[in-house]
């Protein structure tokens, strides 16, 4: 099972050597999220848009390996950026990855851009 | 510096380290504590949640890293073996030798294996540490893998007996209770109250087998049985053994300690042994010749152990010792309290017994009816708290003392009120916690809320029994500070859904933002809040869940309940349970198209699991050709009406109970209320549409229905209770739109209906005058509201296939048509099901 969470490495802009760009701003619902398709990864992107901002991260949920977090929730812990996993909603930080209401392992974050209408995700490979 | 050593790391040897590194001059000692166990201590009273979550860290009485922060050596997984005690020393089972001044025995207790032929076999389990629970996990889970009716026996009914016979019964294995006694907890219940125990316990699966003397264990390697008499077999697959338990004291003994003729380390009233330098404390000491396997009492002994060492030699061990005990986890309440079995000659009892309800209860009252000796409670024991405390506090007691126990005809308690308990009241016995305390706590600052009061005063940190307790004592406290008990619903809004209710309602607010940044506390909403002001707005503005599709719930967002494995189910509204073959035919080639593991549910009707987000709409475009719509399965709103075939075919049928509940259910279809409603017809009293287990039920009568309100199966089932008699159709839709208007404007969020109506101040008598002689003036509005409902309602379903921008949501990837690549099913008797889960 391991081999999943493997394939997703929290990802520092400054790591970034590819821009993928993954779907337009209207793809995604205010304030909501969707999943986007790389390569062999899932990535759940989240339109944040009472913050003016966007966060992606991995879209396997670490405490049952589902491919569900793009479907969760999103709204913020005492001014934390979070998510909610729809199946037992545990919590994770969109910016740091940690889990706020639990001791599972950090969910990987990418960067996003939005240039015009396009959205983009920021990988290292 | 002097040197104490500990021998266990038990409940009882980790509390004598705690209260000790909290006194004044504790730096002056040096403690060092051994434990056998491979872990630090752990909370044994609640060793059967092991069986739920397997988290022994969940557990632990404090992390190892607290004892090296409180200066305290902790050395476990080595036993100490032998105490020297002219030289003053310790030797391990290492072989590694240890100085003490102070010697502190808590040992604990052993299960008790009674010497029966065969014991030793394969599959026979005592319940006392991690391990063997880890053991019988492993064990039932082989067992089950082989054979799909496996049995379990437990072989003791006595409290930690029904404990584990709970846990049999969660390890899906068919329970067995064999107890040599003729009666059940024979230690804490009269035979009476034995006997409706017995009754309620075979009501929920139990098998209980009483006066069965094992002889011996059958089986070659493994147990397959166990024998009673000739001729007399019970077959079994594994058995647990809790027939009591045996002091720990063979190292006292080989070091020449004065021990009890049944075992246990003889103490006095300071908790020394037989020698001046050694404490016995916890289930290893024999202190009025009596073992107490009962933490309260163990915690109590190391406090005074704790002042003796330290020289407070005043600090001594109560006489009497208080054994008041509530069974707990099986669901049943039982509870017996100071001397449940009292002489004639001492007092008399008041005695009330209802066995179709299975309850008992009894109090014993003193010769003159002034106080309250002791008494047994089965089937409810909601007021163990406060009767434990009359008997404690030797508080006044009502001139009919029968009232105590009887069912209050009019609501009223006989109690008084929580802050009618003097000061000095021990509310919480294992951490000895008085009401003056949990008061001074919230009176002087240092707590706000229950949890801030359980963090530090630590009251209900051990069995737990006194929460209901101190959250009263809280709540009253606060209220008598003046201030408000917060009922916000979560950190962004401080406000109750009742207040949100009025507040959408009053300003007309159609998004969540709205509410959001105009009431608020300023942050960005959370998975509390998102989907509660959802269903508000549903139910005020009869939107369908379509509506801001982001800040529903997991299963509304996608019109489906989410499983498992990501994929989700399909649940189509068959009203009433009412089907054509046709639809039935349908129903099954839609299923076999997209391969859905199909399944009956309890809500009378069929679901079809294992659809992905991409075939969601798809199925349901051919289901609504079909004529289905969506059966908000996923929704909190009504799910089924069930009802029973009736007069049109039943020969006892004395109403139509299909056509009625047909009506009903697609008259309440769609609505969004605080949780979920169901309801049930049945038409007659032999009750086939179980209606009195529904948060609405009606059950035909001789002129008409009788309406049952606020039943409820699932964690805490409740009996519907009687609203109006004998009424006709008409009648009965106008009480119910007025019911449940009203509870979805007053209800908290995610209350059912009989949690709302239990806790309504005045209960059924209010709901009674608001619903039927219309007391707050309001019946009108409510059936306007709830008929403006019903007359906007759409199938969300049917919207969503209809509309390319709502069905935009149903893709697993906004950049790709493909679906989930994680997904493994695997066979299941001819169909399938989701992989399991590592
Ligand atoms: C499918 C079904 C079991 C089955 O295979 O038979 C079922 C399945 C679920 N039930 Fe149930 N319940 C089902 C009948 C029941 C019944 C029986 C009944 O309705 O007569 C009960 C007890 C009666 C009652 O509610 O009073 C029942 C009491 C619960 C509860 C406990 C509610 C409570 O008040 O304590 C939950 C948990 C909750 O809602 O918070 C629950 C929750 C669930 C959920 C929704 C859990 C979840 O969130 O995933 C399950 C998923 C449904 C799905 O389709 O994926 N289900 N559930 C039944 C669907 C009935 C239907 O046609 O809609
Ligand atoms: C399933 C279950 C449910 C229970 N429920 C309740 C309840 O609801 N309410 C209640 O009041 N009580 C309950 N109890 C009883 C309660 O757990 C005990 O009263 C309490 O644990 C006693 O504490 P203790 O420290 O004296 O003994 P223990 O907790 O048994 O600790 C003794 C420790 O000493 C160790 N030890 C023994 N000899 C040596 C040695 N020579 N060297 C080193 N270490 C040694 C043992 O391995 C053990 O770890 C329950 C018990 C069980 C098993
Ligand atoms: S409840 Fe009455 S009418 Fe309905 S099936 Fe049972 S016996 Fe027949
Ligand atoms: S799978 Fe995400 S919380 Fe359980």
């Amino acid at each position: 099972m391991e081999t999943i969470l493997d394939t997703y490495k929290a990802t520092k802009i400054e790591a970034v050597n590819v821009w993928f760009k993954a779907a337009s701003v209207n793809d995604f619902p205010a304030d909501g999220g969707a999943c986007v398709k790389y390569k062999n990864k899932q990535i759940a992107v989240f339109n944040f848009t009472r913050l003016g901002k966007w966060y992606a991260c991995q879209n396997v949920c670490p405490h049952k390996m589902e491919m569900v977090l793009s479907r969760g929730m999103i709204g913020d812990d005492k001014g934390i950026p979070k998510v909610a996993c729809p199946l037992h909603k545990k919590t994770f930080s969109l910016e740091s990855g940690e889990n706020l209401n639990g001791d599972l392992g950090a969910i990987a974050t990418y960067p996003v851009k939005v240039e015009g209408n396009d959205v983009y995700i920021g990988f290292s490979e | 510096m002097k040197k104490i050593i500990v021998v266990g790391n038990g409940m009882v040897g980790y509390k004598f380290c705690e209260k000790f590194v909290a006194q004044e001059n504790a730096e002056n000692f040096k403690i060092i504590i051994f434990g056998e166990e491979p872990r630090p201590a752990y909370d044994r009273v609640h060793l059967s949640e092991f069986f739920e979550n397997q988290n022994a860290k969940a557990l632990e009485m404090a992390p190892a890293t607290w004892y090296a922060d409180n200066g305290i050596e902790l050395i476990t997984g080595e036993r100490v073996a032998d105490i020297n005690r002219t030289e003053k020393t310790i030797t391990t089972a290492k072989d590694r030798e240890f100085a003490y001044d102070y010697l502190v025995m808590a040992t604990g207790s052993s299960p008790f294996v009674p010497p029966i032929k065969g014991v030793e076999k394969e599959g026979v389990f005592v319940y006392r540490t991690i391990e063997d629970l880890e053991g019988m996990l492993a064990y039932a889970a082989k067992l089950k893998a082989e054979k799909p009716n496996a049995k379990a026996a437990v072989l003791g009914g006595g409290l930690l007996g029904l404990e584990a016979g709970k846990a049999v019964l969660d390890m899906g294995l068919e329970p067995h209770i064999v107890e040599f006694a003729p009666k059940l907890m024979p230690r804490q219940l009269d035979t009476r109250s034995s006997q409706v125990l017995k009754l309620k316990l075979e009501s929920i699966g139990l098998n209980i087998h009483l006066s069965k003397a094992t002889n011996q264990i059958l089986g070659d390697k493994f147990i397959t049985g166990m024998e009673f008499g000739e001729d007399d077999i019970l077959n079994v697959d594994m058995l647990i053994i809790s027939a009591g338990i045996r002091p720990r004291d063979e190292l006292a003994k080989a070091c020449g300690l004065d021990v009890g003729v049944r075992g246990g380390i003889v103490v006095d009233d300071t908790m020394k042994t037989s020698d001046d330098n050694i404490y016995a404390i916890g289930e290893i000491a024999l202190y009025n010749q009596m073992i107490y396997g009962l933490v309260a009492p163990g915690y109590d002994m190391a406090e005074v152990a704790v002042q003796q060492v330290l020289g407070n030699s005043e600090v001594k061990m109560a006489e009497e010792i208080d054994m008041s005990t509530k069974l707990k986890l099986i669901g049943v309440d039982v509870a017996s309290f100071g001397e449940p079995f009292m002489p004639a000659s001492k007092g008399h009892s008041i005695i009330f017994e209802n066995k179709t309800e299975y309850l008992y209860k009894r109090i014993n009252v003193s010769l003159d009816g002034k106080s309250l000796l002791g008494g047994i409670l089965v089937g409810d024991a909601s007021d163990y708290n406060m009767l434990h405390q009359m008997y404690l506090n030797d508080m006044k007691i009502p001139e009919n003392a029968a009232q105590l126990i009887l069912p209050a005809s009019d609501g009223a308690s006989a109690f008084g009120d929580v802050t009618d308990l003097p000061d000095e009241a021990q509310v919480c016995s294992c951490e000895s916690v008085t009401k003056g305390q949990i008061c001074a706590a919230i009176e002087n600052g240092e707590a706000t809320d229950v949890a801030g009061v359980v963090s530090c005063t630590k009251a209900g940190t051990g069995c737990g029994g006194c929460k209901p307790m101190v959250t009263d004592l809280t709540n009253a406290t606060l209220k008598s500070l003046g201030i408000t008990v917060k009922e916000g619903v979560c950190e962004h809004f401080d406000l109750s859904r009742q207040d949100l209710y009025q507040i959408i309602k009053v300003k007309g607010y159609t998004t969540f933002n709205e509410v959001l940044d105009n009431h608020g506390n300023g942050g960005h909403g959370c998975e509390l809040c998102k989907p509660l002001v959802a269903s508000l707005m549903a139910t005020i503005n009869a939107d369908t869940a379509n509506k801001e599709y982001a800040i529903q719930d997991s299963n509304d967002r996608f019109l489906a309940n989410i499983q498992r494995n990501g994929t989700y189910s399909v649940v189509p509204r068959v009203p009433g349970g009412e089907i054509t073959p046709d639809k039935l035919i349908a129903l099954g080639e839609i299923a076999k198209k997209y391969d859905l593991y199909t399944k009956i549910t309890g809500g009378v009707r069929i679901d079809l699991f294992g659809a992905t987000l991409n075939q969601l709409p798809l199925i349901w475009k051919e289901l609504i050709s079909h004529g289905f719509e969506s059966g908000h399965a996923y929704g909190k709103s009504l799910r089924t009406v069930k009802t029973c075939v009736g007069s049109t075919w039943c020969r006892y049928g004395m109403d139509e109970s299909v056509s009625f509940g047909i009506e009903l259910e697609n008259r309440y279809r769609g609505i969004r209320a605080p949780h979920k409603i169901k309801g049930g017809v049945s038409g007659c009293i032999r009750e086939c549409a179980e209606a009195r287990g529904k948060d609405f039920g009606l059950i035909a009568v001789e002129g008409g229905w009788n309406l049952y309100v606020g039943g409820n199966g699932g964690a805490t089932p409740r009996h519907a209770e009687l609203l109006a008699e004998q009424i006709d159709n008409e009648t009965v839709i106008k009480y119910l739109d007025r019911y449940l208007m009203f509870y979805m404007r007053t209800a908290k969020p995610l209350q059912r209906t009989a949690a709302w109506q239990e806790r309504l101040e005045g209960g059924l008598n209010y709901v009674k005058e608001v619903v039927i002689e219309d007391k707050l003036g309001i019946a009108e509005d409510l059936e306007k509201e709830m008929q403006t409902l019903v007359n906007k309602f759409e199938c969300e379903w049917t919207q969503a296939v209809n509309n390319p921008e709502m069905m935009k949501r149903f893709n697993h990837f906004v950049n790709s048509k493909d679906d989930d690549d994680n997904l493994v099913f695997v066979p299941m008797r001819e169909q399938k099901m989701p992989e399991p889960w590592k």
